[in-house]
């Protein structure tokens, strides 16, 4: 099994992410310049920053060459993950409804939240024990989730709403306290709070690495069900 | 030909810019100042202008947060 974690220019949480995703699998760096996913059984899109974030955070970076392959990866059934400029750049792509705006506060934020586990069934969340609290960071400018109120009606009806920040922790004035959300076919899934630094107990939490956890379970039973 | 491209926050998505400067304003005695909204303006020059609205759906705006106007300089 492998997993592929996506380098921008200016990308800054690869490293971290690919150390989580070799936590579960075997991992590859794919360089945005590149058209090829050499092979890899689901993407990771880190964190960081991603061509300068010029005009909107991601609306550069999801016309960057790897992408046209991602995005046809995720239209066939593939698993992604955007973790916060990650998530920018699948809401700009198209890959996850929504948008994300300047935190309200217009400060920088970086601090460790909780997150409510709304739909454990995911693909992303499969591995989470039942009613799972998660303590993971968050650390952006850019993550205040949007969507039209009817939208935002359909994705919590349809379970979309994955992750919530906890009851007065929403760091960034998100509506509805949303922190994750995932597309109507449940491959790709995006975040706002970083899980890949938060996969070891001596780093303060180990809560993020059942979202790799579970990932690494999809693609088995994908493999295994022979797709 | 030169366009000009304002792109701005839809209505009813909080801005939290505006919201700073419009206090900023009642804070330099400036009274009688609401509803402040911050958006972009873009100026370029462009050989076909009937591609801006393209290029204002594709990349320029986000349609889903903002809206767009397409102002071109020197129509007559």
């Amino acid at each position: 099994m492998k997993f592929g974690v996506v380098v921008f220019p200016g990308s800054c949480d690869d490293v971290d992410a690919q150390l989580a995703c070799a936590r579960v699998a075997d991992t590859v760096a794919l360089w945005h310049a590149d058209h090829d996913l050499q092979g890899v059984d689901a993407v990771v899109i880190p964190g960081g920053f991603s061509y300068g974030d010029y005009l909107r955070a991601g609306a550069i970076a999801r016309f960057a060459p790897i992408m046209t392959e991602v995005i046809d990866f995720a239209a066939a059934g593939g698993y992604v993950m955007g973790i916060c400029n990650g998530f920018q750049v699948c809401c700009e792509a198209g890959l996850l409804p929504g948008a994300l705006l300047t935190n309200s506060s217009l400060r920088f934020v970086f601090r460790q939240v909780s997150l409510d586990v709304v739909n454990p069934e995911t693909a992303f969340t499969r591995a989470l024990p039942t009613g799972a609290s998660l303590s993971i960071p968050v650390k952006h400018t850019t993550g205040r989730y949007y969507a039209p109120p009817a939208e935002l009606d359909r994705l919590e009806a349809a379970g979309q709403v994955v992750l919530r920040y906890g009851a007065g922790e929403n760091p960034n004035g998100a509506l509805r306290d949303i922190a994750g959300v995932i597309n109507e076919q449940g491959n790709v899934f995006g975040l706002m709070p970083h899980p890949e630094h938060a996969v070891d107990r001596l780093r303060g939490s180990a809560d993020g690495l059942g979202l790799f956890a579970s990932l690494r379970d999809s693609v088995s039973s994908l493999v295994g069900g022979g797709r | 030909m030169k366009a000009r491209v304002l792109v701005r926050p839809k209505e009813g998505i909080l801005d939290p810019q505006g919201a700073a400067v419009e206090r900023a304003l009642g804070a330099l005695g400036f009274a009688g100042v609401s509803h402040v909204r911050i958006g972009r303006l873009i100026e370029l020059e462009v050989a076909d202008p009937a591609a801006l609205a393209q290029m204002c759906e594709r990349l320029l705006a986000n349609p889903l947060i903002e809206d767009y106007e397409v102002l071109l300089d020197g129509a007559s």
